[in-house]
């Protein structure tokens, strides 16, 4: 593994509160052109964790590496503005405006240009351009005028990646992407991930098991905080104390 | 400054503190439980030194009774004003944006300030304290102090622990804090959930309308009276911390001894020298004194 | 902004332009005095409206600004505007710089409190202190002057260099909201943690958004020690924060035109409640229909006065009139 191919790293990260530790010496390398599921119970921690790594709450121990940089003490901000993108479980998106207003502005991000304040933001073309981009990407093509608190649970999932992408980052933490989907949008969605797999350094927290065993290239399981396995999918999907936390104790049918 | 002298202002600071505590818990507490910012809490405790001043004459001739007969009758005027208020007006606001809130209940302000106006006048009164407590206790040699500001002090901490108790050790408080946190739950728990609401809602406007009434001796009744205490209870949350009681209580009391201290040593800057202090706390710590807690 | 709200803005301003024609001098004070409260709302509707800052302190730069202007008038000549003006204007937005850098990292219920009480202490300094001339404030004796012809202290010269500001920061506020800076206080209001996910400090943007506010609010302030030659304590009130919250609010939140009709209402509202002729003796307590008066407009008119003929329409129609599949890549800020 050459080092620069990992684009997110985190070495032993600890949250604790109070007398509880969400996070326990957590590390973890997402590599570029790779998906990298973080699956466990509920409680388990995994959105600590993500928080953690997007820079929206501070470790009580550990570092986070974006890009061969320290950025412990970075707030969220300027992580993402350095190339790390975030998908939120429950849609945070902005309902009154359009698909389309939506990912421009999150586009904007990249080209802020605040004092330009007579200039009309629909006219900027690096922002309008990168909307075009990601709406299409995400299949929301034929959506982008309509407000986006009136799209379908799917097409609101399907908004947040979109958004996620409009900053061309590097590294996406997508966490639950899937969570509420039927079949078909299911499909769809793990087409896009896998689409989306060259080029970036994707970590997925997810409950669908049936997707994170197609998709993942590793696996992280996590308990009580802790990491208990991290493997390829069939080394996990063997390993016998996973079965026994996690899987159920079965034969590594998920 | 003698030791006396001192001793007397600090006195005076603690008392003046633990009355606004008393006035910002009530505040704390609507907003606390039922997520409402009401800004007619001054216009309650304006309310209470109305009513000890014009209800005095009313009780003295029905009941024969004093200071603490308009005390009781006031209070009980209060629980019911409060029963009342709630279900007409309040209960309506608890869905709705804090703009929304901020602007109905500064509406409200106006109209219990006009209401006021008609019903009692604009004028400045004072009212006596009870004959019981008019004396002075004798500090130091040459000193004394008003047993009746003594009184005050009392009767806030008094409450003070009142309120901790319920909340802390009864089975009512602990619906009341499971209410505030999950109102869902509460309710599906077979518990009157808009009771509830009416219940606190009347403490709170109790609270604070007996704050008033206990304060008139002290302070005299004056129109301005409810905007002054409300602005300064939103000092007392703005310092010590959004949902904290231990904040309100440290901060209160550090109210209380900058104003009285200030009022001193720098007569003219008075007025201002809380709004610094908050300044300052705000410069070093962002959310106030503590977090909610 | 689409054909009829535009049509209603060029209809406006122009009564506006052609008032002073057909009013008498009374007609001419009352308006001035409305535009400059249309300013003065129109900072407001930047903090709320575009931003969603729930601000209950804007009094205190309206007062900086007026209070500036009389205390940095000579006491013997007429001022130049062109160096008053923005004096003042600074002045104000530096208040609301050291303010809002304090404020702006609180939300919801404690930026509130916080506004308010720093707006509170502006009115103990000129209150309380030597500088504000106590209670019974401090007169402007001369007016500032515009070059050596346009005198503001003639009410024509007045209302017209009014009307100008008026249309200036109506105009600014337009172009501002639109950009890409108003398009991210768009999103810092309907939702801050993405604006934050995708690459936004909103601390600056917001700190940003109260300045200028501020700024537009001491240009308001300016204005008013301009037109009425005094000023003193009760321009820092909290229930002038209040009264300018109720502007916005009544004319519609999230319009530029909201501010306005909003401004135009109230002014109206208390002129009619102080009425001697309607009210008789009740005129004196005339806070009570204000009060009886925000209390309903909240509750039976949410999007205020703007809103109206969508919810007329609701009501005759159905939902179906109004709902559109639609929406304009602009949240419709205008």
């Amino acid at each position: 593994m050459a080092t620069n191919n990992v684009l997110l790293r985190g070495r032993g990260i600890t949250r604790r509160w109070g007398g509880l530790v969400a996070v326990d010496r957590v590390s973890i390398e997402l590599e570029r052109g790779s998906v990298h599921a973080v699956i466990g119970t509920n409680g388990a921690g995994k959105s600590t964790l993500v928080n953690i790594l997007s820079g929206e709450l501070a470790a009580s121990a550990g570092q986070v590496e974006l890009l061969g940089k320290d950025v412990t003490a970075w707030p969220q901000p300027r992580r993402a503005r350095a190339g790390l993108g975030r998908s939120y479980q429950r849609s945070t998106i902005y309902p009154s405006f359009s698909v389309f207003e939506n990912c421009r502005l999150a586009a904007q991000a990249r080209t802020q240009k605040p004092w330009h304040w007579w200039q009309d933001a629909q006219r900027c073309s690096i922002s309008t351009a990168a909307a075009q981009v990601a709406t299409h990407r995400a299949g929301l093509a034929d959506l982008l005028d309509r407000p986006a608190g009136l799209l379908s649970h799917g097409e609101k999932r399907q908004l947040e990646i979109a958004m996620c992408l409009a900053t061309e980052p590097q590294v996406l933490l997508l966490d639950e992407p899937l969570a509420g989907m039927g079949a078909e949008e299911t499909e769809r969605m793990l087409a896009l991930l896998a689409d989306l797999r060259s080029g970036h350094a994707i970590l997925l927290v997810e409950h669908d098991m049936d997707a994170v065993f197609r998709i993942a290239d590793r696996i992280t399981v996590m308990v009580n905080g802790a990491v208990i396995a991290s493997d390829t999918p069939e080394a996990v999907r063997a390993n016998p104390e996973v079965q026994a936390a996690y899987l159920g104790g079965h034969d590594g049918e998920p | 400054m003698t030791l006396a002298t001192f001793l007397i202002q600090c006195l005076n600071a603690l008392q003046y503190g633990l009355l606004l505590f008393l006035v910002a818990s009530g505040l704390t507490l609507i907003f606390g439980i039922m997520g409402v910012i009401n800004l007619a809490h001054g216009s309650f405790y304006m309310i209470g030194a109305y009513m000890a001043y014009a209800l005095a004459p009313f009780v003295g001739a029905t009941f024969g009774g004093g200071f603490f007969a308009t005390l009781a009758v006031g209070l009980l005027l209060a629980v019911l004003f409060g029963y009342l208020l709630e279900w007409a007006f309040f209960s309506f606001l608890y869905e709705r944006e804090h703009l929304q809130q901020v602007l109905m209940t500064y509406g409200l302000i106006l109209v219990f300030e006009e209401l006021r106006s008609l019903t009692v006048g604009d004028d400045v009164h004072g009212v006596a304290p009870p004959p019981l407590l008019a004396g002075t206790l004798p500090l130091g040699e040459l000193m004394t102090y008003p047993v009746y500001r003594l009184f005050i002090s009392g009767v806030c901490l008094a409450l003070a622990l009142g309120m901790y108790f319920v909340f802390t050790r009864t089975r009512l408080g602990m619906m009341i804090r499971a209410g505030s946190t999950n109102r869902e739950m509460v309710q599906s728990l077979g518990i009157d959930i808009k009771f509830l609401y009416r219940v606190v809602f009347a403490a709170g406007v109790a609270i604070a309308v007996l704050a008033g009434m206990v304060a008139a001796p002290v302070s005299s009744v004056y129109p301005g009276m409810g905007s002054t205490v409300l602005i300064i209870c939103f000092v007392v949350v703005v310092i010590g911390g959004i949902g904290s009681i231990r904040g309100a209580l440290l901060a209160s009391l550090l109210i209380g001894i900058v104003d009285t201290f200030g009022k001193v040593f720098l007569p003219q800057a008075a007025g201002v020298l809380v709004y610094v202090l908050m300044a300052l706390i705000l410069l070093w710590k962002p959310d106030g004194l503590f977090k909610a807690g | 902004m689409d054909k009829p709200k535009l049509l209603f803005v060029a209809l406006a301003f122009g009564v506006l332009a052609l008032w002073p024609l057909v009013a008498g001098n009374y007609g001419i004070d009352l308006v001035t005095k409305i535009m400059i409260y249309a300013v003065f709302a129109l900072s407001l509707e930047l903090l709320v409206g575009g931003t969603g800052l729930v601000c209950f302190g804007q009094a205190a730069f309206f007062g900086v600004g007026a209070y500036a202007t009389v205390l940095l008038s000579p006491t013997d000549a007429a001022a130049s505007v062109l160096w008053l003006l923005p004096a003042c204007v600074l002045l104000a937005a530096l208040y609301a710089l050291a303010v809002g850098a304090l404020s702006v990292r609180t939300r919801g219920v404690y930026f509130i409190m916080v506004t308010l009480a720093f707006a509170q202490m502006a009115y103990y300094v000129v209150h309380d202190t030597p500088l504000g001339g106590g209670t019974d404030g401090i007169y402007l004796n001369a007016r500032p002057l515009l070059g050596s012809w346009l005198d503001l202290g003639k009410p024509l010269p007045l209302y017209c260099f009014t009307l100008a500001c008026l249309a200036g920061v109506f105009g600014g506020l337009a172009l501002l909201l639109r950009s890409r800076l108003g398009r991210a206080l768009a999103g810092i209001r309907v939702n801050e943690q993405r604006m934050r996910a995708t690459g936004f400090s909103t601390y600056p943007y917001k700190l940003a958004a109260f300045t200028v506010s501020g700024a537009i609010a001491g240009l308001a302030g300016f204005l008013f020690a301009v037109k009425d030659g005094l000023v003193n304590p009760e321009l820092m009130s909290w229930h002038l924060s209040g009264a300018v919250l109720i502007m916005i609010i009544l004319g519609g939140l999230g319009h530029l035109r909201g501010a306005l009709i909003g401004a135009f209402a109230f002014a109206l509202l208390q002129e009619l409640f102080k009425s001697e002729a309607i009210f008789g003796a009740f005129a004196k307590h005339w806070l009570l229909g204000l009060g009886l008066t925000i209390i309903a407009s909240v509750a039976l008119l949410p999007r205020g006065l703007v809103g109206v003929p969508a919810q007329l329409r609701e009501r005759l129609l159905g939902k179906r009139g109004t709902l559109r599949g639609t929406a304009r890549a602009g949240d419709g800020h205008e």
